[in-house]
């Protein structure tokens, strides 16, 4: 079942949570609604689901307009971000609950509703949890008996609102992962929100990015982190180095800092944001930058040795103006980077963002550098 | 500080002199002004033995009192149980201008005097009051009358129920019947599974304490009542005009009822919280186990 949102707007009192926003929500796939708090995602999935109604604007379920249909009868399946189970229900009331609810026309016997009941619980592994109560749950088992109410019914469409953000590291990768597999093998379409890019990006089929209610973008996670198309997008989607300066004649630069910016016409203040993974670090500055940096820390933890430096001789805008960089544990060995070195970051990608322009142009040295050589072959 | 020579430090403000003087005085306290009088009115009541105590009571003018508190608490209690349950759900499920000026306003009747709430309602529903002289040309008379007392009744004991289930609707959010709404729940059926479960023992312990008031009330009903005998006549009425006729033993006799009913509210109240306190312990070391 496909969702358009159309032209939906909303406010609360003077807050302007809802700025005329439009989406497809694509039939079977996991989006995920993606900013930070204030954003107005949860917003948003409370009116598609039919929890809040919008100011102006439509709603469509495959096809149909649902906008003035009551969320009782849109059969959807949401769920909460603190779970909302009956608190006074054992786990296997909860979960029959829905069941429970249809009008008597559709309602299944007793006998359907215990086998569905034990069906679900063995799909969440906790059947032999049927009879506590939600205060005897931990955090992952309250979500999974959360999952296991919302789909009892089967709707077509499922609902989360920041699924896992009350739960520890461990046990969100865990449901995060089962989640995706609950997904594949139901085809829901599958809307979810959160405020942790990683989970965005790790979990969803597509990506909304938003800020101060409107869509920044939409896109396929991949995509999404490789070419962002606003400043926004790129600080939100992970961490950033930022050399903010003046370009004049192909050269942005700034105090001891500069970097060639090979075919930018463009003359005036401009800001160069790079990934982590878009800089090396050399002893020596390169042909095209010179970025001196001091190493502030280095942290091993993770499949890549992080490195944190502060700018010598020049600013950068990002947080605590401090850049990070990551650079394998191989390369660590051999270079053996300490606190106080002195280092060149030599860039590879780079994203020029001039003025005020929302977008930004992808400058790659290794190609323009090559360049001549690959029109000489021609 | 190591000089002390208990193995334990103490904690600040653990002094057992203090510790041991607070306890005094509150035993003190307790004893002179709580049990010592309620001991003297039962003890007063049944001075002159069980058959001079049923005798009071089976007075004609007694009975009338005792039937007359029972109506009024009757019709008081449900009034309020319907009237507290709609204001606490109406300013903790909805977001409207005025919601916070309506939870302050709640607390009226406590704030003020029942005398002068009374002595309000004469003002406006007595014969020659702005309501009243209205209703007195459609040959309707309220006050001095079981209307009357019933009002002000109503009217001192609004805030119980609607103070008992405000902060604990509040904190308990609205999230739960959301998601029976999703579920597909109609509304009565929310209500009925989810909202009245999770609010039960505070509906008790509000529905205990306005009666208890509701019986007791002598104020705001002493002013609206006009304290005919055998007509508008309530218990805590009763046992004043007794005691002006220098019928002592009558007045013990009626006060040791009122006394009664409140040694009644105090184990229903006592009740209550412990089966609360019980249903959460058994969670909790369920939880752990």
């Amino acid at each position: 079942m496909t969702i358009t949102v159309n032209g939906i707007n909303k406010r609360f009192g003077k807050y302007q949570a809802l700025n005329n926003v439009s989406l497809d929500i694509p039939e079977g796939k996991l989006t995920a609604l993606l900013g930070p708090s204030g954003s107005g995602k949860t917003t948003l999935l409370r009116i598609i689901a039919g929890l809040e109604s919008a100011d102006s604007g439509r709603i469509n379920f495959a096809g149909q307009d649902v906008t003035g249909l009551h969320v009782r009868d849109r059969n959807i399946g949401f769920v909460f971000q603190h779970y909302a189970l009956f608190r006074h229900m054992s786990v296997a009331q909860n979960i029959a609950f829905g069941l429970e609810s249809l009008p008597r026309k559709q309602r299944p016997s007793r006998a359907e509703i215990h086998k569905r009941v034990t069906e679900l619980l063995e799909m969440i592994q906790l059947p032999h949890l049927a009879k506590r109560y939600p205060a005897q749950l931990s955090g992952g088992q309250k979500q999974r008996v959360a999952l296991a109410r919302a789909i009892a019914t089967r709707p077509q469409i499922l609902l989360l609102d920041e699924p896992f953000g009350a739960l520890d590291a461990k046990v969100r990768k865990d449901l995060r992962r089962w989640l995706r597999n609950l997904h594949d093998e139901f085809h829901f379409t599958s809307i979810f929100v959160t405020h942790d890019q990683e989970e965005a990006l790790e979990l969803s089929d597509q990506v909304v990015v938003m800020s101060q209610g409107n869509v920044e973008q939409v896109n396929e996670p991949t995509e999404l982190y490789a070419r962002p198309d606003s400043r926004f997008v790129f600080d939100f989607l992970g961490q950033v180095n930022v050399l903010p300066g003046e370009v004049q004649r192909g050269r942005l630069s700034q105090g001891k800092a500069w970097v060639t910016v090979p075919g930018s016409r463009h003359q005036g203040s401009a800001q160069l944001y790079l990934r982590p993974h878009e800089v090396r670090l050399a002893n020596e500055p390169g042909q095209y930058a010179h970025l001196p940096l001091r190493i502030e820390s280095v942290s091993l933890i993770g499949s890549e040795v992080r490195i944190e430096l502060s700018p010598v001789g020049w600013q950068s805008n990002s947080p605590d103006n401090i850049w990070e960089v990551g650079i394998s544990h191989a390369e660590f060995n051999q270079q053996r980077p300490a606190r106080g070195d002195l280092r060149y970051a030599v860039p590879e990608v780079g994203h020029l963002f001039n003025d005020n322009d929302s977008q930004p142009t992808t400058i790659n040295w290794a190609e323009a550098a090559s360049a001549p050589l690959v029109r000489l072959i021609n | 500080m190591h000089s002390n020579p208990s193995p334990q430090h103490r904690r600040v403000g653990d002094s057992p002199v203090i510790k041991w003087l607070l306890i005094g005085i509150a035993i003190a306290i307790t004893v002179g002004l709580l049990i010592i009088p309620l001991l003297v009115i039962f003890l007063e009541a049944l001075g002159a033995g069980w058959g001079t105590l049923a005798d009071n009571l089976l007075d004609q003018y007694t009975l009338h009192a005792i039937g007359l508190t029972l109506f009024v608490a009757a019709l008081t209690v449900p009034l309020n149980l319907a009237f507290g349950t709609a204001l606490a759900w109406l300013v903790t499920r909805f977001r409207f201008p005025g919601r916070k000026l309506l939870i302050t306003l709640i607390d009226i009747p406590f704030a003020v005097s029942p005398v002068v709430a009374g002595l309000l309602y004469l003002l406006l529903y007595g014969r020659n009051g702005w309501v009243g002289s209205w209703l007195a040309d459609q040959d309707m008379q309220l006050m001095f009358s079981w209307p009357g007392i019933v009002m002000v009744t109503v009217f001192v004991t609004c805030p119980f129920v609607a103070r008992e289930l405000i902060p604990l609707m509040q904190q308990q959010g609205s999230e739960e019947e959301e998601a029976g709404v999703v579920l597909g729940a109609s509304g009565l059926r929310v209500f009925r599974t989810i909202t009245l479960p999770n609010i039960k023992w505070a509906l008790v312990y509000g529905v205990v304490l306005t009666n208890a008031r509701a019986v007791g009330e002598f104020g705001a009903v002493s002013v609206v009542s006009g304290n005919i005998r055998g007509q508008t006549n309530t218990l805590p009425l009763h046992v004043e005009l007794l005691y002006q006729d220098y019928n002592i033993v009558g007045a013990f006799a009626s006060a040791s009822l009122l006394a009664g009913i409140a040694v009644l509210t105090l184990v229903a109240k006592g009740l209550v919280e412990w089966r609360q306190a019980r249903a959460l312990n058994r969670l909790q070391t369920e939880e752990t186990a």
